[in-house]
C-alpha cells in the first residue's frame, strides 16, 4: 500500500525497473491493427511469441489487472498502484499485456452486480487469457432502441432456451463466451423484461457469419441462436433487471470508444502538417487546412484538460458522473475529424486501398472505421439526448 | 494543481455573485446607457468592490493588497461576466496592476498600487493602434529626450481611458518597445470618449510630444517586449474568466426559455432540433471551464506553458461567446431581437470582448506558429 510521497516514488522507480526487464524489445513498434494485441481465448491465431511472453510476465506479476483482488487473478493493487503502471507502461509505449472486452466491460459488471461464485470463474478465466469474451446487445431491430430487443430466453426449469439473433457482435467468431441482453419477461415494461445471460458459444445452436464493413474488414458479425440451451446459473443479477447492469457497463463502453485513459496519445497533427503538406514562409501552404487543423488541436488539447478536470473533481467529492455522456460525444466527433484531417494531409497517398507503400490502404481504412465511432455504444445523438434530458432538465415529448 | 476551486476561492465567488445580483443587474448597465452617464461606470459600485477587497486580489500585501491570486481574480471577472458589471476592473486591475507589479520599480508600485488596491485610482492600458490587435507591431515612439522620452503616436480601443487617472503606454524606443506610465494630464495627450455597442467606453488617444521622464519606464522585467506578453496573457485569461461568465449566464437563461415558451400547445424545450443544440452549447461551455481554471492557476503557478493556455482560453471562450450568444438570439426568437429582452446585452459585449486582446482568429494563428507550421 502506498501512503507517502516517499511510497509513490519507490513504487515507480519499482514498476519502472520491472518493465525495462521484461517488457519484450520487439513490441516496442507502434500499433496497427487489433492483431497487435495479445486477446487470449481458445482460438488463438497469429500471436506472436512476445505478445505471449509479454502476457504470461504479467500474469504471473498479477499485472493484467493490478488492481483486481488477488484471488481474481489480479494484483491486489490500488487504484493509485493501477494508474501509476498504467503511466508508466504509455510513458514506454507499452501496450496493454490482454486485450479484452473481459476486462474493460464484464469484469466490472460481475464484480458490482455477479455472485460471489461467478466473480471466482469467469474474472480468473478472464485474467488468464483463458476465455475471450464478447457482447452481445444490439439486434437487427434494437440499436438506438436497445431496450427494445428481441432475443428471448424462455425459463424451462432448469435452463433458459435462448432463441434470437444479434448483430455487431465485435470479434464474434473469435469468442469463447458472449455476454448477452436477453427478453425473459414480455410480458413486462421493456426495460423491466430484460435479463443479463452469460453463454458459451461452444454451446449446440450458437452461430456467427461475419459482416464486411465498407473498411473491407469483418470485425463484427451477426449471432444466432437456435434453441441454445443455458444453464440457469449463467444468470447475471436479479431476472429481469438486466437492464440496470446494461446501463452500467455502457459507461463504460462509451469511455473505451471515447478513447479516455488511453494510455497511447496520437501523434498531434501539428507534428506531421508540415511534412505532408509543405510550409511556406514557414506557415502550413495551405492556409485553410491550417485553420482546421488549428481548431481541431485546440479541442483535443480542452478535452485533455476537461477528463482532467473531471477526476479532481471526483477526487474532491463533487458529482462528475453525467459528464460520461460529454466525454463520448466529444471524444468521437473529434476522433473522426481527426481521420477527415489526416485524409486532407495525405492527399493521393491517402487514397490507395492496396499497395504496399500504403500497407493496404491503412489509412482510409481506419479513417472508415471511425465513422462508425459516433454510432457504436450510443449514437451521437442518443448523448445529445441524455444530456438534454437528464442534465439540462429538458421536457419530454 | 488539482483544475477546482479551493473553499476560500469558492467562497469569494458566492459572495461576489450575491453582491453584484443584487447591486448590478443588467437593469444597471442600462441605466447607465440610457442615462448617458459621464463616466460610463458606477462609481460608488467601484468603492464597494474595493472595501471588500475585490479590487486587490492581485496586489501584493507590502502593496495594500490582499496577494489572493489570479485564481481568485478570475472569479471575480466571471461573477462580472454573469452581470455585465461596467467597472474598471479588466483595465485598471487586471491589466494596468499586473503589468506595474511585474515591471514597475519599488517607487512606481507605491505610487499606484495601493491607490488602485483602494478604488481610488484608474489606470488604463494603451496599446491598440489600427483596426486588429497586433502587439508586436506598435508605431507609437518614444524618443530620447534631455531626462526623459517624447511621447508620440495615435492610441485606439483604450479600456476606460475616458476616466483614467494614469495610463500604461507601449511605445517603441530605440532599444524596442517599453511600457511607460503616464498621468493622463500631461500635456500633449488629447483623449476622445468612444461609446461601444457594449454601451461600455473606450478612448481613442493621441500623444502629441509628451514628455515623460526617463523614471516612467516599467524597467524591472526582462524586456519590455516580454513584460507586455506577460502582461497581455494574464490579461487574455482574465478575460476568459469574464467570457465564462457571461457564457454561462446567456445559456442558462436560454435554458430556462425552453423550458417556459410554449408554441404548438408544448414547451419549446421538448423539440430535439432545440434540445441538441443546448446539449452541444453544454459540452462546449465544459470545455471552456476546464481551460480557464486551468489556466487561471497556471499564472498563479508562474507557468512557462502560459502564452499557450492564454492563446487556448481566448480562442475558444472567443468562439463559444459568439455561438452561445446567436443560439441564445435565435432561441428568443422576436422577443431576442428587442431591446427589452436582456439576452441582446450578451451578444454585444461577446463581440466586443472577443476583439480585445485578440480574437479567437488571431490565437489560433499565434497556436500555430508555437507548433511551427
Amino acid at each position: 500500500m502506498i501512503a507517502t510521497k516517499t511510497d509513490v516514488k519507490t513504487f515507480r522507480g519499482e514498476v519502472t525497473t520491472w518493465l525495462e526487464e521484461n517488457y519484450p524489445a520487439s513490441l516496442r513498434q507502434p500499433i496497427s491493427s487489433y492483431k497487435d494485441f495479445f486477446w487470449g481465448g481458445r482460438n488463438q491465431e497469429d500471436v506472436t511469441d512476445d505478445l505471449k511472453l509479454w502476457f504470461n510476465r504479467c500474469y504471473e506479476k498479477g499485472w493484467v489487472v493490478p488492481h483486481w483482488e488477488k484471488k481474481y487473478g489480479g494484483g491486489g493493487l490500488t487504484l493509485k498502484e493501477n494508474t501509476i503502471i498504467a503511466e508508466e507502461m504509455s510513458k514506454i509505449g507499452a501496450r496493454a499485456p490482454l486485450q479484452s472486452f473481459g476486462v474493460s466491460m464484464l469484469g466490472p459488471a460481475l464484480l458490482k452486480f455477479g455472485s460471489e461464485e461467478q466473480k471466482m470463474k469467469y474474472l480468473n478465466e478472464i485474467t488468464s487469457g483463458k476465455i475471450r469474451w464478447v457482447q452481445g446487445y444490439s439486434e437487427p431491430g434494437a440499436g438506438s432502441d436497445l431496450a427494445g430487443l428481441q432475443t428471448k430466453a424462455e425459463d424451462k426449469g432448469d435452463h433458459y432456451l435462448v432463441n434470437g439473433q444479434k448483430i455487431w457482435t465485435s470479434f464474434g467468431d473469435k469468442g469463447d463466451w458472449i455476454f448477452a441482453l436477453v427478453r425473459t419477461h414480455p410480458d413486462r415494461p421493456k426495460h423491466h423484461g430484460i435479463s443479463f445471460l452469460l453463454i458459451d458459444m461452444a454451446t449446440e445452436g450458437v452461430s456467427t457469419r461475419p459482416i464486411k464493413l465498407i473498411s473491407g474488414v469483418s470485425v463484427f458479425t451477426e449471432t444466432f441462436f437456435d434453441n441454445v440451451k443455458v444453464p440457469k446459473e449463467n444468470l447475471v443479477g436479479t431476472e429481469g433487471e438486466g437492464w440496470t447492469i446494461a446501463k452500467y457497463l455502457l459507461t463504460h463502453e462509451r469511455q473505451m470508444i471515447g478513447g479516455i485513459g488511453d494510455a497511447h496519445k496520437p501523434t498531434p497533427l501539428t507534428q506531421i502538417a508540415g511534412e505532408k503538406v509543405g510550409l511556406t514562409n514557414g506557415i502550413l501552404s495551405d492556409t485553410l487546412l491550417r485553420s482546421k487543423i488549428m481548431n481541431f488541436e485546440m479541442n483535443e488539447a480542452l478535452l485533455e484538460m476537461t477528463i482532467e478536470r473531471a477526476i479532481d473533481e471526483a477526487k474532491a467529492g463533487n458529482d462528475a458522473g453525467a459528464l460520461s455522456s460529454l466525454f463520448k460525444y466529444v471524444a468521437t466527433e473529434q476522433n473522426k475529424t481527426r481521420y477527415e484531417l489526416k485524409m486532407e494531409m495525405e492527399g493521393f497517398d491517402g487514397l490507395e486501398w492496396e499497395s504496399e507503400a500504403s500497407k493496404n490502404g491503412a489509412l482510409p481504412r481506419e479513417f472508415l472505421r471511425t465513422k462508425a465511432n459516433t454510432i457504436e455504444g450510443g449514437t451521437s445523438e442518443v448523448m445529445l439526448n441524455i444530456i438534454s434530458k437528464r442534465i439540462l432538465g429538458l421536457p419530454s415529448r | 494543481m488539482a483544475l477546482i476551486i479551493n473553499e476560500e476561492q469558492q467562497m469569494l465567488k458566492s459572495s461576489v455573485k450575491e453582491f453584484l445580483k443584487e447591486r448590478s443587474p443588467i437593469a444597471q448597465l442600462r441605466h447607465l446607457r440610457d442615462t448617458k452617464d459621464s463616466t460610463g461606470y458606477d462609481k460608488a459600485l467601484w468603492t464597494e468592490m474595493a472595501n471588500m477587497g475585490w479590487v486587490a486580489l492581485n496586489i501584493p500585501v507590502a502593496y495594500g493588497g490582499l496577494d489572493f491570486g489570479y485564481t481568485g481574480l478570475g472569479q471575480v471577472l466571471e461573477e462580472t461576466g454573469r452581470t455585465l458589471t461596467a467597472s474598471p476592473l479588466v483595465s485598471t486591475v487586471l491589466l494596468s496592476a499586473t503589468a506595474i507589479n511585474l515591471g514597475g520599480n519599488l517607487l512606481q508600485k507605491e505610487a499606484v498600487l495601493p491607490y488602485i488596491a483602494a478604488g481610488d485610482l484608474i489606470v488604463a492600458f494603451a496599446l491598440e493602434e489600427g483596426r486588429h490587435h497586433h502587439p508586436t507591431n506598435i508605431s507609437t515612439t518614444a524618443t530620447g529626450k534631455k531626462g526623459g522620452y517624447s511621447l508620440n503616436g495615435k492610441k485606439v480601443a483604450v479600456m476606460d481611458g475616458h476616466v483614467a487617472d494614469k495610463l500604461i503606454v507601449a511605445a517603441n524606443t530605440d532599444d524596442g518597445v517599453e511600457l511607460f506610465l503616464v498621468d493622463t494630464n500631461t500635456e500633449g495627450i488629447t483623449t476622445e470618449r468612444v461609446i461601444s455597442m457594449d454601451s461600455r467606453n473606450y478612448a481613442n488617444i493621441q500623444f502629441d510630444n509628451v514628455f515623460v521622464s526617463e523614471n516612467a519606464t516599467l524597467a524591472e522585467y526582462e524586456s519590455g517586449a516580454a513584460l507586455l506578453e506577460r502582461t497581455l496573457d494574464i490579461g487574455r485569461i482574465g478575460l476568459a474568466a469574464e467570457m465564462l461568465g457571461g457564457i454561462q449566464e446567456t445559456f442558462d437563461r436560454t435554458v430556462a426559455y425552453l423550458k417556459e415558451r410554449e408554441q404548438f400547445g408544448v414547451k419549446i424545450g421538448s423539440f430535439q432540433a432545440l434540445q441538441h443544440r443546448a446539449a452541444h452549447l453544454f459540452c462546449e461551455i465544459e470545455l471552456c471551464k476546464s481551460i480557464v481554471i486551468k489556466a487561471l492557476k497556471a499564472i498563479d503557478d508562474n507557468s512557462d506553458d502560459l502564452p499557450r493556455l492564454a492563446s487556448l482560453a481566448k480562442a475558444k471562450l472567443g468562439q463559444t461567446y459568439q455561438l452561445v450568444s446567436n443560439e441564445g438570439i435565435q432561441v428568443f426568437g422576436g422577443i431576442g431581437m428587442t431591446d427589452e429582452e436582456e439576452i441582446g446585452f450578451f451578444i454585444k459585449r461577446a463581440r466586443v470582448v472577443q476583439r480585445m486582446l485578440g480574437d479567437s482568429n488571431y490565437h489560433l494563428d499565434k497556436l500555430a506558429r508555437m507548433k511551427g507550421i
